[in-house]
Order: C-alpha cells, then sequence, then structure tokens
C-alpha cells in the first residue's frame, strides 16, 4: 500500500464491535466505529461517525482534515472505506481566492467544503487519527491557546466563501440509509451529483485492487436516477447491473436492454441471474437482440397512446432519452463499433418521433423534481463513462469526446454568432448587445430555435443522422434548464460577466512586500468616442476583445471539446496549434478558456485552474517554469526548484486535485539545446494523476518535426491544428462583426481592404489597423462636402498606400543630386564589372565621370564616402563597416529597375 | 546732439554681435524648435492627432517615423510633443519614455530605464531588481494591470528603433507591441529610424503587432526654397533689441544670397546633400567669422566655410606625413598600378623604394630597415594603410599583406599641396612608369 511505505510507524486498522448494517447487493458491511493501534503501542485510537479526523495527504505537517460520514468494509475484511466531508486548510485555497475572505485567515482556520470535484470516499487506511474542530460564529474572534483544534466559520465552494448558516450545518450529511436500499453511496446532497463520479474515476486507480462494488454502486445509482420513477428498486438495480455490463460489451446490446427495461418488466429471476453470473451475460445477446425488434413494435404502440391521450409523460421522455444518452456511451467509447447504434437509433425516431414541440412542452411541464432529474441523468452517465475509460483504455483517444459535450458547445456557439447575425441583420437596440454579453447561456427559447436551425444546416461533421441531433437536443434543452436557474440566483450576487475574467489569471503575481505596481491612474478621465468614426475606430482596435470570434468555429469548437473532454475526465493531454501571426490563435484558445470557466461557474464542468505562459515574456526557456509555479501557487522559486516543485505536484496523486489547463505561447522559444523544458511540459500531461492539459501555440506547422527531438515530438503527440490564414470573406465578416451595426464604412471599401489583406497574408490584425488609419483619412478629409461622411474607396485606397507602399522610389526621388548620381555610378559599376558589387573605389571613379558629364564640379573622396554612408543609413545601399574607406563594398538593397525607374521619373 | 540719440537707440555693435551669435548658435544647434516645422504639417497633423488620440481617448497606438538623417525626425516629434503637452488633458495625463538604441543597448538595460522613467522602482522600495526575468515580469504586470480609462497613457519613444530589433528575440519589442495590441494600459510606441527597410528587421510576430503605420519624411525641396531657407535661418528675428541693426543684418543676408558666388557655393552643398543639417553646419562656419570689424556674413565668408566642409579628411592628413612616408605612399601607389590592386607588403614597398632612389632620386637616400618599418608603421596606424586580413598577424612584420587605404586623386592633391616637396619625388608620383 501506498501510504505504508511512507509511514514511520505501522498502523493497524480494525473494525470495532459487529457490523450496523450489510449492503446485500454491494456486499458490504457497515461499521459504527473503527479501532486505530500503532504497532508495539498499546494505546488505541477509536473512530466513530460523525469524528473528525485527519487523513494522509501531500503535505505531512498539514493532513486534510475531513469528518467521517460512514465507515463500511467488504465481505472479507480487507477493503475499509470511509465516506467523508472534506474540510480545507487556508493552505488548500489557492491564493487568489484568499482575497475573497476579505481579512487574514487564522492559521487554524478550516473551511467546510462545499466543491464538487474531490472524491469523498478515503481508503480508511489513510486515516491519521482525530482531530478536535470547533465550529465559530461568523463575527467571533479566533480563540487562542489551544493548537491542536481547528475552526471552522465558512464553507468554501472552490470560488466563494460561505457563512455557515447554522450549527448544524457540517452535521448534515445524509442519514445512513437502511441496508436494503440499493443507493448506499449516493454521494451527499451538498457535492452535487454531476461531477463527483467524474472525478471519482482516476481517484480510483490508485487503489491497489480493482474495486467492484463501488463500480457496481455507481451505475446502481446512475440508473437509479436516470430511472427514479420506478418504483421497483430490486428490479431497477438488477437492471442496472445489465446495464453495466452490458455497455462493456457492445453499444447494441446496452440500448436494447436498457430499452427492455424500461418498457417491459422482465422478471425478476432472470436478472438475479445476471448478477450473480455476470459472464454469461453474452451468452443472452440473442435475446435481446430480437426482443428488440418486438419492442420496437410495442413502443410504437405506447406512443401512439402517449400522443393522442396525454399521459403521465415521465416514462415515455425518460425511455427516449436513454438510448440516445447510451449512443453517446458507444460514440464515445471508439473501439466499439459504431453501427449498431446506429442502426438503433434510425429506429428510434419512428417508435418515439414526436414532434419536436410536443417533446418540449413535456419537458416544460414538469415538476421541480422532474426537471431536476434530466440533469442528473446525463451528467452520472459521463462520469460512468469516464470511470470505464480510465479502466479500459487509461489513454482515451482524443476523439474520443462526449458527443454531448461537443453538441453543447456547438450549440453555445452556434447560437451565440446567429444571435449577433441576427443582431447585425435586424438592427436591435444596443441593449439587447449588452443584454447577450451578460446572458452567457442562451436562453432556452433561443437554444430551442437556434438547434431547430441546426438541424437545416447540417454542419457535414455530424457523423450522427439528424434524428439523432433531435435526441441530444431534448436532453440538452432539459439539463441546460438546471444550470440556467441555477446561475440566474448567483447572478444576483455578482456579474458571470467578471469572473472568468478573475479566474484568467489565478495567483496573480505579487512583488515582495506586498506592493503592486502599476501604472499610475488617470487624473482626468478618458474621453469617450464621440462620433461615428470614432466609435467605429474604437470598435476596431485589436484589444477590444470581440463578444465572439466569428470564422472560427470550427476551431473554437474542437479546442473546445478536447479541453472539456479532458476536464471530464480528469486526464491530461497536449495539443499543438499552429498558424501564421494575426490568425486568432491565443485569442481562441482564450475564448475557449472563457467558455469553459464560464460553464465551470454554472457548474456544467468541474473547475479547473488556467495557467497561460508566453515564449515572447520571458527572458529564458527556464523562466517558463517558474511563471508557471507562481501563477499556479503564488510562490517564488528559481527555476530549478520550480521544476522540482511542479514535477512533484504533477506526479503526486492528491485527492482534491483540479484540471490545470496550461497555454504556451510562442512555444518555439522555449526550445534550449536539450529541450528539456519542451520535454517537461509534454512529460507531465501523460503521468497518471497529473490532470493537465497542455495547450501550445507557435506559428509554423512543421515545429515539432524540425526543431524537436523524437521523444519531445512524441511526447506532444499529434492532436494537431492549423489556424488557416483568412480568406477575403471571413476577414469581411471580422470587420463586420466588430462594427456590430456602426454604419462608418462603405461596403466596397469593406471588400478592399479584406481582399487586399488577404492576398497580402491574411492578417487580421493588418485588416483592422487598414480600417482603422481608413477612418482617420476620412475624419481629416471629412472638410470637404463631397463626401458622405463614410469611410469611402479613396479613403482606403490611401491607407493601402500608405502602408504597403515601398518608400523606396520616394526614397530615391528625394535624394540629392550627388546621390542620385551615385546611385547611377553603381549601377554602371555593375554594368561594367558584371557582378552585383563594387568597391567604393571603383564606383567613385564611375561617379567622378558623371560628374564631368553633368557639368558638375567633381566631389573629393570624403565627400563621396559622405554620400555613400548616407545612402547607407538609409538602407539604399548595403555597405560594409565604414572604417574600410574607400575599400569597403557597395551593394544595391533596391532592384536596379526601381532606380532607374525614379531617376527617370523626374 | 543727434549723434547721441542715434546712440540710445542703438545698441554698442558689440553688445549687437553678442546678440546675434547666440540668437542664430541656438537656431543652428538645434536647441529651439522652430513654430512650425517646415514642409512637415501633414505629417505632424498625423502625429498630434494620433498621440493626442492615447493622451486624451486612452487609444493604444504604435508609429514608426522614418526619414532620412537631418531629415527632421526628431524635431517633428519635439514639435508634436510640444503641442501636446500645451492641452491640459494630455499633459496631466501623459507619461514619457525617451530610450535611445544607442544607450539601451540591450532589454535589460532598456527595461531598467523604462522602469525607471516610470518612476515604478519607488513601489517596490529600495529593492534593486534581481534578475532580468524578475524585471521584465515587474514591468508586463505593471503594465497589464492598468486598463484603457483608468490608467494613464505612457508615451514610449524609442530612437534609433532598428537598432532595438536587434536585441535577442526582439523581447522588448514583442512585449510593448502586445500591450499596445491588447487592453492593457495605453501606450504609444513612437519609434524613430532612418532606415527605410526597418520593418523586414522585425520578426514575424512582432510585425503583425506593429500597426505598420509609417510617417515618412521625404522631403524634396526645391533650390529656390533651400536659398529662402538659409534667408530665413541667418535673419534676425523682428523683436531684436536694435532695429537698425537688424535691419542692416537681414539686408546683408538678402544680398549674400543673391551673391552669385554665394548661390553657387549653396548649389554645390544643395546638390551633396539637401538635409538641413549640413546647411547648419555650413552657416555655422559662417558665422563664427561674424565680428565687430566684420559685421556681416560676406560670400567670402561662405566659400571658406565651404572649402572647410569639402575638404578631404584623408588628404589633410598626407600634409603632416614625413618626405619618406610620402615616398613610402608613392612607392605603393605604382605597386597598385602595377599589380592592379593586389595587396603588397612591407618588402614590395622597400624594393620598389630603393628602385628610385637608384634611378633618379639626388634629394633622397636609402633608409635602414627599422626606419622604413617605423615609418611603416605610422602609415598603419593612421590607417592610411590597411592590414589585409587580422588573423595573419602572426606573420612577420616584413610580409604581412597590405592594402593602401588612399585614392590616387587624394595622393596627387596632398602632393600639389605638400610644403616644399621635392621635384624629383613629386616627378616620381606623377610618372606613369616607376
Amino acid at each position: 500500500m501506498k501510504y505504508f511505505t511512507r509511514l514511520r510507524v505501522r498502523r493497524v486498522y480494525k473494525w470495532r464491535g459487529e457490523p450496523v448494517s450489510f449492503n446485500r447487493k454491494l456486499k458490504t458491511y457497515e461499521y459504527g466505529s473503527l479501532a486505530i493501534s500503532v504497532e508495539g503501542l498499546p494505546k488505541t485510537t477509536v473512530i466513530n461517525t460523525g469524528q473528525h479526523i485527519l487523513i494522509e495527504g501531500e503535505d505531512e505537517d498539514n493532513p486534510y482534515v475531513a469528518k467521517v460520514i460512514r465507515l463500511y468494509g467488504d465481505e472479507s475484511g480487507r477493503q475499509k472505506k470511509a465516506v467523508v466531508q472534506w474540510f480545507a486548510r487556508v493552505s488548500e485555497v489557492p491564493v487568489s481566492k484568499l482575497k475573497l475572505l476579505g481579512r487574514e485567515p487564522h492559521p487554524q482556520e478550516i473551511f467546510y467544503y462545499q466543491g464538487r470535484s474531490c472524491d469523498d470516499e478515503v481508503d480508511a487506511e489513510s486515516i491519521l487519527r482525530p482531530v478536535q474542530v470547533k465550529q465559530l460564529d461568523g463575527a467571533a474572534p479566533f480563540p487562542d491557546g489551544d493548537r491542536d483544534v481547528l475552526y471552522v466559520k465558512l464553507s468554501w465552494d472552490s470560488k466563494t466563501f460561505k457563512v455557515l448558516d447554522s450549527e448544524l450545518a457540517p452535521e448534515s450529511p445524509p442519514p445512513p440509509p437502511p441496508p436494503s436500499c440499493p443507493k448506499p453511496s449516493l454521494p451527499p446532497p451538498c457535492s452535487p451529483p454531476a461531477a463527483a463520479p467524474a472525478s471519482r474515476g482516476p481517484a480510483r486507480r490508485a487503489l491497489p485492487t480493482p474495486d467492484f462494488a463501488i463500480m457496481r454502486r455507481a451505475a446502481a445509482g446512475e440508473v437509479k436516477v436516470s430511472r427514479a420513477t420506478m418504483s421497483a428498486r430490486k428490479a431497477s438495480a438488477a437492471e442496472a447491473e445489465s446495464l453495466h455490463s452490458a455497455t462493456k460489451q457492445s453499444a447494441s446490446k446496452c440500448l436494447s436492454s436498457k430499452r427492455r427495461t424500461a418498457s417491459a418488466r422482465t422478471p425478476g429471476v432472470r436478472k438475479k441471474l445476471e448478477l450473480s453470473s455476470p459472464e454469461k451475460k453474452s451468452m443472452i445477446r440473442e435475446d435481446v437482440l430480437s426482443r428488440l425488434l418486438d419492442e420496437d413494435l410495442e413502443s410504437e404502440v405506447m406512443l401512439a397512446q402517449r400522443l393522442s391521450a396525454s399521459p403521465p409523460q415521465a416514462l415515455p421522455l425518460n425511455h427516449s432519452l436513454g438510448p440516445a444518452r447510451t449512443a453517446h456511451h458507444a460514440a464515445a467509447r471508439g473501439p466499439f463499433p459504431l453501427k449498431p447504434a446506429a442502426v438503433v437509433l434510425a429506429k428510434l425516431p419512428e417508435e418515439d418521433s414526436p414532434p419536436p414541440s410536443a417533446g418540449r412542452d413535456s419537458t416544460r411541464a414538469t415538476t421541480p423534481s422532474r426537471r431536476k432529474e434530466p440533469k442528473t441523468q446525463k451528467e452520472p452517465a459521463m462520469g460512468v463513462l469516464a470511470e470505464e475509460d480510465s479502466e479500459n483504455c487509461p489513454m482515451l483517444p482524443v476523439a474520443a469526446t462526449p458527443r454531448s459535450s461537443k453538441r453543447k458547445s456547438a450549440q453555445l456557439v452556434s447560437s451565440r454568432i446567429r444571435r449577433q447575425l441576427n443582431l447585425l441583420d435586424n438592427r436591435l437596440d444596443r441593449d439587447s448587445d449588452s443584454d447577450g454579453e451578460d446572458e452567457f447561456v442562451p436562453s432556452r427559447k433561443e437554444l430551442q430555435s437556434s438547434s431547430d436551425e441546426d438541424d437545416d444546416d447540417d454542419d457535414g461533421e455530424e457523423e450522427d443522422s439528424d434524428e439523432d441531433a433531435v435526441f441530444f437536443k431534448k436532453s440538452r434543452r432539459a439539463s441546460t434548464a438546471t444550470p440556467r436557474s441555477k446561475q440566474r440566483t448567483r447572478s444576483s450576487a455578482r456579474t458571470p460577466r467578471k469572473t472568468p475574467n478573475k479566474k484568467v489569471t489565478p495567483g496573480t503575481p505579487r512583488t515582495p512586500h506586498g506592493a503592486t505596481p502599476s501604472i499610475p491612474s488617470r487624473s482626468l478621465p478618458a474621453r469617450q468616442p464621440a462620433n461615428v468614426l470614432e466609435e467605429a475606430r474604437t470598435r476596431l482596435h485589436v484589444s477590444s476583445v470581440p463578444e465572439s470570434l466569428p470564422c472560427r468555429e470550427q476551431e473554437f469548437q474542437d479546442i473546445y471539446s478536447f479541453v472539456e473532454s479532458k476536464i471530464v475526465d480528469g486526464t491530461g493531454g497536449c495539443m499543438y496549434i499552429s498558424g501564421v501571426p494575426g490568425t486568432g490563435k491565443t485569442a481562441t484558445v482564450h475564448e475557449v478558456m472563457r467558455c469553459l470557466q464560464h460553464a465551470a461557474d454554472v457548474d456544467e464542468i468541474p473547475p479547473f485552474l488556467f495557467v497561460e505562459i508566453n515564449g515572447m515574456k520571458m527572458t529564458d526557456p527556464h523562466q517558463a517554469y517558474v511563471q508557471i509555479l507562481q501563477k499556479l501557487t503564488g510562490q517564488k522559486a528559481t527555476a530549478d526548484h520550480a521544476a522540482a516543485l511542479l514535477e512533484k505536484r504533477f506526479s503526486n496523486a492528491a485527492p482534491r486535485k483540479e484540471t490545470t489547463v496550461l497555454l504556451v505561447d510562442e512555444l518555439d522559444l522555449l526550445w534550449t539545446r536539450k529541450q528539456n523544458v519542451m520535454y517537461n511540459l509534454f512529460d507531465w500531461p501523460t503521468r497518471r494523476h497529473a490532470r493537465l492539459v497542455v495547450l501550445t501555440i507557435a506559428n509554423t506547422m512543421d515545429l515539432p518535426e524540425r526543431i524537436m527531438i523524437n521523444r519531445v515530438a512524441s511526447r506532444l503527440g499529434l492532436t494537431r491544428m492549423s489556424f488557416q490564414p483568412y480568406s477575403f470573406k471571413q476577414l469581411q465578416q471580422i470587420i463586420m462583426s466588430r462594427l456590430n451595426k456602426v454604419k462608418a464604412f462603405e461596403q466596397d471599401a469593406l471588400q478592399l481592404v479584406s481582399r487586399k489583406v488577404a492576398a497580402l497574408s491574411g492578417d487580421a490584425r493588418r485588416c483592422l489597423d487598414i480600417c482603422r488609419r481608413a477612418t482617420e483619412i476620412c475624419e481629416h478629409s471629412a472638410a470637404n462636402p463631397s463626401g458622405s461622411g463614410l469611410v469611402g474607396m479613396s479613403h482606403v485606397m490611401e491607407a493601402l498606400d500608405e502602408m504597403f507602399s515601398s518608400a523606396y522610389i520616394t526614397a530615391i526621388k528625394c535624394a540629392s543630386l550627388q546621390e542620385q548620381l551615385f546611385l547611377r555610378a553603381v549601377i554602371a559599376e555593375f554594368r561594367r564589372l558584371g557582378l552585383e558589387e563594387a568597391t567604393f573605389q571603383q564606383v567613385f571613379v564611375q561617379h567622378q565621370a558623371l560628374c564631368r558629364v553633368e557639368g558638375l564640379q567633381p566631389v573629393s573622396v570624403s565627400e563621396g564616402l559622405a554620400v555613400c554612408q548616407r545612402l547607407g543609413a538609409c538602407r539604399l545601399l548595403l555597405l560594409e563597416p565604414s572604417r574600410l574607406g574607400v575599400l569597403q563594398r557597395v551593394r544595391l538593397n533596391v532592384s536596379q529597375d526601381d532606380v532607374l525607374f525614379a531617376l527617370k521619373a523626374d | 546732439m543727434s549723434k547721441r540719440k542715434i546712440q540710445e537707440a542703438h545698441l554698442p555693435i558689440g553688445e549687437c554681435i553678442t546678440q546675434v551669435q547666440e540668437i542664430l548658435r541656438e537656431r543652428l544647434c538645434h536647441q529651439q524648435l522652430p513654430d512650425k516645422p517646415e514642409g512637415l504639417e501633414a505629417q505632424h497633423k498625423h502625429l498630434l492627432e494620433l498621440l493626442k488620440r492615447t493622451a486624451v481617448h486612452g487609444e493604444s497606438n504604435s508609429v514608426l517615423i522614418v526619414g532620412p538623417r537631418g531629415a527632421g525626425k526628431t524635431m517633428l516629434l519635439k514639435c508634436v510633443l510640444r503641442d501636446l503637452l500645451e492641452e491640459k488633458e494630455a499633459q496631466k495625463n501623459l507619461l514619457q519614455v525617451h530610450l535611445n538604441g544607442l544607450l539601451q543597448t540591450d532589454d535589460r538595460i532598456a527595461l531598467k530605464e523604462i522602469t525607471r522613467q516610470l518612476h515604478l522602482e519607488n513601489v517596490v522600495g529600495d529593492k534593486v531588481f534581481g534578475s532580468f526575468a524578475e524585471n521584465l515580469a515587474f514591468l508586463l504586470e505593471a503594465l497589464k494591470k492598468g486598463d484603457r480609462s483608468s490608467s494613464r497613457p505612457v508615451l514610449l519613444v524609442l530612437d534609433e528603433f532598428d537598432l532595438f530589433a536587434h536585441h535577442k528575440n526582439q523581447t522588448l519589442l514583442y512585449n510593448l507591441l502586445d500591450v499596445s495590441q491588447s487592453a492593457q494600459a495605453p501606450i504609444a510606441v513612437v519609434g524613430i529610424t532612418c532606415r527605410l527597410d526597418v520593418l523586414e528587421l522585425l520578426e514575424k510576430r512582432v510585425k503583425s503587432r506593429f500597426s505598420h503605420r509609417q510617417i515618412h519624411l521625404l522631403s524634396n525641396p526645391t533650390f529656390p526654397q533651400y536659398l529662402a531657407q538659409v534667408r530665413t535661418q541667418l535673419s534676425l528675428p523682428a523683436d531684436f533689441p536694435d532695429a537698425q541693426f537688424a535691419e542692416d543684418w537681414n539686408a546683408s543676408v538678402k544680398t549674400l544670397v543673391e551673391d552669385r558666388s554665394a548661390v553657387d557655393v549653396l548649389q554645390r552643398h544643395f546638390n551633396s546633400s539637401k538635409d538641413f543639417r549640413s546647411m547648419h553646419v555650413l552657416l555655422m562656419l559662417c558665422l563664427s567669422r561674424v565680428s565687430v570689424a566684420k559685421p556681416a556674413v560676406k560670400p567670402a565668408d561662405l566659400l571658406e566655410a565651404s572649402r572647410l566642409c569639402f575638404s578631404d579628411a584623408k588628404a589633410n592628413i598626407l600634409h603632416g606625413l614625413s618626405v619618406l612616408e610620402l615616398c613610402l605612399i608613392i612607392a605603393m601607389k605604382h605597386l597598385n598600378d602595377v599589380y592592379e590592386g593586389e595587396p603588397f607588403n612591407l618588402q614590395m614597398v622597400h624594393n620598389e623604394f630603393k628602385k628610385f632612389l637608384q634611378r633618379k632620386s639626388n634629394s633622397m637616400y636609402n633608409f635602414e630597415q627599422p626606419v622604413i618599418m617605423k615609418a611603416f608603421e605610422h602609415l598603419q596606424q593612421l590607417e592610411l594603410i590597411w592590414l589585409l586580413d587580422s588573423s595573419a598577424a602572426r606573420i612577420q612584420r616584413e610580409y604581412q599583406l597590405m592594402r593602401l587605404m588612399l585614392d590616387h586623386s587624394q595622393i596627387m592633391e596632398a602632393l600639389q599641396k605638400y610644403p616644399q616637396c621635392p621635384t624629383d619625388i613629386k616627378q616620381w608620383a606623377m610618372s606613369v612608369f616607376s
């Protein structure tokens, strides 16, 4: 056992007394207390339920604090488990969040932990000893003295501190369920079921032996909630068993078994059989398939009934939801064939084929309890999936993204874009615009409409049929409903708009002495834009953050689903993003992070940390460690020390770990001769407990092949994405979306800019800069009344000329006579030599001759050298260092034709 | 009586001359900004608008001022800043940081200088910044903290911008331009450079972040404009204390720019270089010849000043050489003629010299080898001859290959003016055959 190797003293754990109860299904015995004795010492410590305990963790000086809720063990007595309610120590709260406390935390203060990302089930053998915890009133001072007592005042849910409402708050875990209850280990209500199973998966992996009981329980729990309306508990448990094993075998089987149990009750005897001998299940495949076909007919009849006479909607709806979700299992589980699922799904609409409105109505009409249900239905399913995946194939293939999440992000994005475009078209007033910004999750109505449209324009990457999408939408619609309401309640406390920003920089780096450097603030306020052109200019500035990024929907979705799946699964991975400058790489990733942060804020996905480093913003590649560490934990260290600390952090298991998303911008600058920085960055995500997602950005597509040695490139993996330069249509759309409804440009002018930039570089920054310059030119020329006040072609042309035309020819035209003569002499000498290079001495002879031809006084060598130097300073000529004097070699930096053209023109 | 009255209105002549020197020197040494930049009105307006938007609206910008040396880039910026600071709104807000690529030769020094000029070092007490990395993180964070509407705008002037592009990774430029393209503290980055190809120096990421705004100062004045400029530069202002003297002075300037020989001199200068700085040098030389005895600039002064300006530096050095050294130079010239510019060594030069002595020398006699060697080394120190390959320093002195750094015309010119040059040496130099 892992912990034993670390301990200096060997502890012996024994149950005290007889089991209080026995769970027949899970084969677990529940106990009232646990005795811990240290080997060689007579004293034993007794742990009872309801007692506060210390649990071994990463830091030996500050073990985790928790409260025992239940104690149980398996039949053999080897596995001893405890379900606990965690408390967070001050040191466990991120530094950046401690500010929310508004005061200095007491060293012995702990917080009632309400976060969801941690496993509430621990190995009993990690328990160290009981500890005394006192709950204090919010305003009461911390008593001094006893160093062993810990104090609780507030609760901590990984985002905010809340006052513990009553003395009872921490003591309200659910009472131990009756022995026959099939839901023995439902997580306590304080931790929403959504995320708990997700994090459970990786944590379990640390255990030495696979715990079948828990797997079973998880499956049971999941199905139980999903079918809460079912009264026969026993049947449900048994059915869950079958479902669980079925998913392991084939998706189609899983579907069929589920459908079977949902519609027609099979005798309990059969299930008992399945339960006791799971390995025989493969033999009943034929049965199931045949029954499936029968059922299709059966359920069609049922549907007809339901449609005619508005029956209780719960059952049919559940029924339709179930298969859809399992299909998503199937899609996600790469190795299994997709076909069967698709076949079944294609059938589904026939039996269920609700006109979308009917299904929607039914969802809306549900009671509060019903509304809660779909959410729990969906999420644990994903959790279980994660768990299974992590056991079957620990390295999740990238493509195996949960379908629903992809769907969700796609909907979010598409709806937002659509909304924006609507705004553009309909020219709605500005209020609705700002409204849309605040409301991140589209309202249900919008979502529905957008999802309906989604069906019409099939985005091609959907390998499933449209009918499938309908099902998803239904489940999504139902599930987004709950977070929505939750968010609304929260938004009263703080604006959701701000939270992502706050989270983006978790440990804001601090300078020592608590001083924070900043540019002093203005003594006079900044003026606001006054007219349309100024307004347009403000909007076109690269820095003004657009509310969405048009033309990067596909990339956004891919990155979103990649990161989201990793966060949900609690695994790690790398992604390489390439593209020429100004194609929105960093902006897209930031947008993804903003959306994910928002999703985490409304509890759709587990919380995570986001850290960003930029190769250009550090002086040395090894500073990357220092910056990552500082942003993660707020501590300062030297590069070597920071590397060691990060190594430790990412290789140790911790029950309460959040996923870290690391964005490495300008990756190519982290190159070192040994490449150890890059090696580490890509190696950490592959560690078992790292939970690290690394997104890397660089300019060249073949960077991994070009500069990385094999072991680094191999660890980076093949998850690549490249951002293509924008096409002129995309650039036009970008400007339009930025301008929103400010009418400042003529349509032709916009098209000219975007075509020109697309032809040159496809750099969106360039495009915006040109537009900005054009507004300025327009403003200056606004004096003449002929202009319409809009930026027209002429203004844009002028701006383009200013930015793209080379000044060489003008410079030659503006040069003095001797300088022009010298250039002519250079060309003459080049022609004579047949080379593109000559010494000053040679050119000077030609120069003298030309002077005589032109009837000018011949210049001295010094003067000639001065002329030559002036041309060299402008880089019309390329020169060797001037101390070489007459021996320096001269080359033209412009083409000869350009020079001759410029000289001839005047 | 009447004489005394006139005396009262007039300052003594010495006083007047002092005043003239003071006013004109200030003008010619660029210590006084012109009221309006001549010929650069459009650029002035563009830059002023741009910086005003940063100062007043908090909009971040980046711009390059490009123009040949002496075109008035810094003058333009100074004028703009002067006009900008007349506005109260801008004056109270704007923070200025001036960097020069010749002073801040790497990013570490530049960062320290920025921190110092922003007075940020006071925030952390007397703590001396440890590492470059800390310094960078510190400054970036300071800039990140700010936002468009609340922080004071910062104006960063990077003189000799092209030199900053040679810093390692262009870290400073990347970060400054990145700040100017993101929603952080508003900054305006103004780069001043004379290189037309400066954008090609920027790394692609840095280039993408630069706004590509370039203000080119390429003015093309005609000769009459140039003459008018000379006149205004030399004219005394109307508020000169002695009106009579000023009138006289201005009249003399007018006759000067109409004088035939003076115009020729100015035309020659104009042909050589149109920039104001070289004109100022010329006028400065004239001005320094103005005295109580000669209270006006005469065409002769201009001629003399022009002669000083155009005199050849290398030829002037030759005037100070000994006859032996001159002989060696002539020998080298002949070697160059014979071998078509191939390098030579001391032995070859000495042989050439000995041949001359044997044939027709009556004023010179042979010198010992060490004396020749000494003369040779002296020429090398004056950089009149150039060691071909510095890696050949281990080769014996006599055989190190050298090149002559003088043009034939320079040698001949020097010989013409060399005081008491022996005739046979002159003849030897002019003879085609050695």
